[in-house]
């Protein structure tokens, strides 16, 4: 099979898009579908523009809360995959508390969280924590145990210290696989954020994307919905993109899933 | 002279209960190649790792005079059957790691490394990442790194068994250099007889269930040896009688 050339896997697509868009916009306009049903594009373009004193702060929310959850889910399922790989019991103990809040569906776990949280920014917070964190922590310990048998043995050869074997062997050996838990844990802090946002629900100047978007749907603000949808829709993308740009820079020197296609 | 290695009556077995080695004593002396060949499961792998101090013995003892310092990992290189790079470093780096473990710094150790790549002829090779290498050169960077730390004694693992005939045979000759200007103690694991008589100058041949020394043949044709050796009358008649005694110790457990 012949590998397509590059201009041409980025071209069908955006056609194929534009495509529906306009397709979209001519059955609106042609058919005379209302705004409060069917917003055309260029309605929800226009609304974007119009909104955005208020979307823009939301926006903002919502990326603040979408990172501080994904910098702390980082930062604890890493230093936990470290315990881990350190010490078995520790692992014993707390596998199983990681299972139950993942298995548990957050939306169904964010109204207690919401009462028992000092305020609505915290609670947003540990909602899209807990989403987050789970495939770092499993991801980096599978990584921590993959190091290679024959590395360990050269490292117990040459009397490597724990932190030595941690920094020069298990880290390096980890990296590939935080990296893939990392791409899905981008994507999960922000379904997490609005999963949460929804449950909260409150105003002010404290809302996110998917509150705007819940206030919009109970004053029949089509537009102003969909303008909300394509700037989390955008944010998902963005962050999609930017981890895989990130993994391919860590990798792509000798990582096999991130080899430079031409080799 | 005291040997610089020697096993008395060692024992291995192993917590499923497999019994990989019994009763095998073994004395090499400083300066000697000596090769471990045998059938595959006849612990002789184990024994090199028990050497290393990798495993432990289960049954009698092992002395080392590789270091006169207590740190025994100063006097030992080791070469496994893979290269064993870090493919996420290059050359150079894979090379530093013996010395870094040891708290060197790379001030003091460039100078070191420079000097073992260019003994495996790679100093054009150092920002190469493992992957961009042969088979064949990955392997000399193992050598390398094995040697960074100036060993006494060089422990390889069937280091060229997955090489090919040309390379194995450059490598072999490479090795044979190696050991005769540095002063070097070789002990070589193979199951190759051809590879055993080219490069030792003493196979010791083993059996299987459980692991044992069967056979002890030295092989006295002098050094340097080259092509010529391998099409000598006498390099055929070492291969036969290797090749006896290790027949002889497999046939039983084969019939």
């Amino acid at each position: 099979m012949n590998p397509m050339p590059k201009w041409v896997r980025l071209v069908v697509p955006a056609l194929i898009a534009l495509a529906a868009l306009l397709a979209w916009e001519a059955v609106v306009r042609v058919r005379e579908i209302p705004a409060y049903l069917i917003p055309a594009p260029s309605l929800v373009l226009q609304t974007l523009v119009s909104d955005w004193p208020t979307l823009w702060p939301s926006l903002l929310v919502t990326l603040k809360i979408t990172f501080l959850s994904l910098l702390l889910a980082v930062v604890g399922g890493v230093a936990l995959a470290f315990l881990f790989s350190l010490s078995s019991w520790v692992e014993l103990s707390f596998v199983p508390f990681a299972v139950v809040l993942q298995v548990t569906p957050i939306i169904a776990i964010a109204p207690l969280i919401l009462i028992y949280a000092p305020n609505t920014l915290t609670a947003l917070l540990l909602c899209a924590w807990i989403v987050a964190f789970f495939p770092i922590l499993s991801n980096t310990t599978m990584g921590l145990r993959s190091a290679d048998g024959n590395l360990q043995d050269l490292f117990s050869l040459y009397g490597a210290t724990r932190w030595q074997r941690l920094r020069y062997l298990l880290a390096p050996s980890a990296l590939p696989y935080f990296l893939a838990g990392l791409k899905i844990a981008g994507g999960l802090s922000l379904i997490g954020t609005v999963a949460a946002e929804y449950a909260a629900g409150t105003s002010g100047k404290e809302s996110g994307l998917a509150y705007r978007i819940l206030e919009a749907s109970f004053r029949l603000n089509m537009p102003r919905m969909f303008a909300a949808l394509l700037l989390v829709a955008l944010t998902g993308i963005s962050i999609y993109f930017a981890f895989n740009a990130l993994s391919r820079a860590l990798l792509h020197k000798w990582h096999e899933s991130e080899l430079d296609a031409s080799r | 002279m005291n040997p610089l290695i020697e096993l008395r009556n060692v024992g291995k077995t192993f917590a499923n209960g497999t019994q990989a080695l019994a009763g095998m004593s073994l004395a090499i002396a400083e300066g000697e190649f000596v090769s471990l060949l045998g059938p595959s499961g006849c612990g002789k792998s184990t024994v090199l790792r028990m050497i290393a101090g990798l495993a432990v013995p289960s049954e009698g003892s092992i002395s080392k005079h590789t270091s006169d310092s207590g740190n025994a990992a100063a006097g030992i290189g080791f070469v496994f059957q893979e290269p064993t790079l870090m493919p996420w470093a290059p050359v150079f780096d894979n090379v530093f790691l013996p010395l870094k473990l040891q708290g060197v710094s790379l001030a003091d150790a460039r100078p070191r490394i420079a000097e073992a790549l260019a003994l495996v002829g790679l100093e054009k090779f150092a920002r190469s990442y493992p992957r961009e290498l042969s088979g064949g050169m990955k392997m000399r960077v193992s050598i390398a790194r094995a040697l960074i730390t100036r060993p006494r004694l060089l422990l390889m693992d069937e280091p060229f068994a997955a090489l090919d005939e040309i390379t194995r045979g450059k490598l072999n000759d490479d090795l044979l250099g190696l050991w005769s200007t540095h002063g070097l103690t070789i002990v070589f694991v193979t199951h190759s007889v051809y590879e055993s008589v080219y490069l030792s100058s003493r196979v010791v041949v083993m059996a299987s269930r459980p692991g044992r020394v069967v056979a002890d043949e030295a092989v006295a044709a002098p050094y340097p040896r080259n092509e010529e050796y391998r099409l000598s009358p006498e390099y055929a008649a070492a291969c036969r009688r290797v090749s006896h005694a290790l027949h002889g110790a497999t046939a039983p457990a084969q019939s």
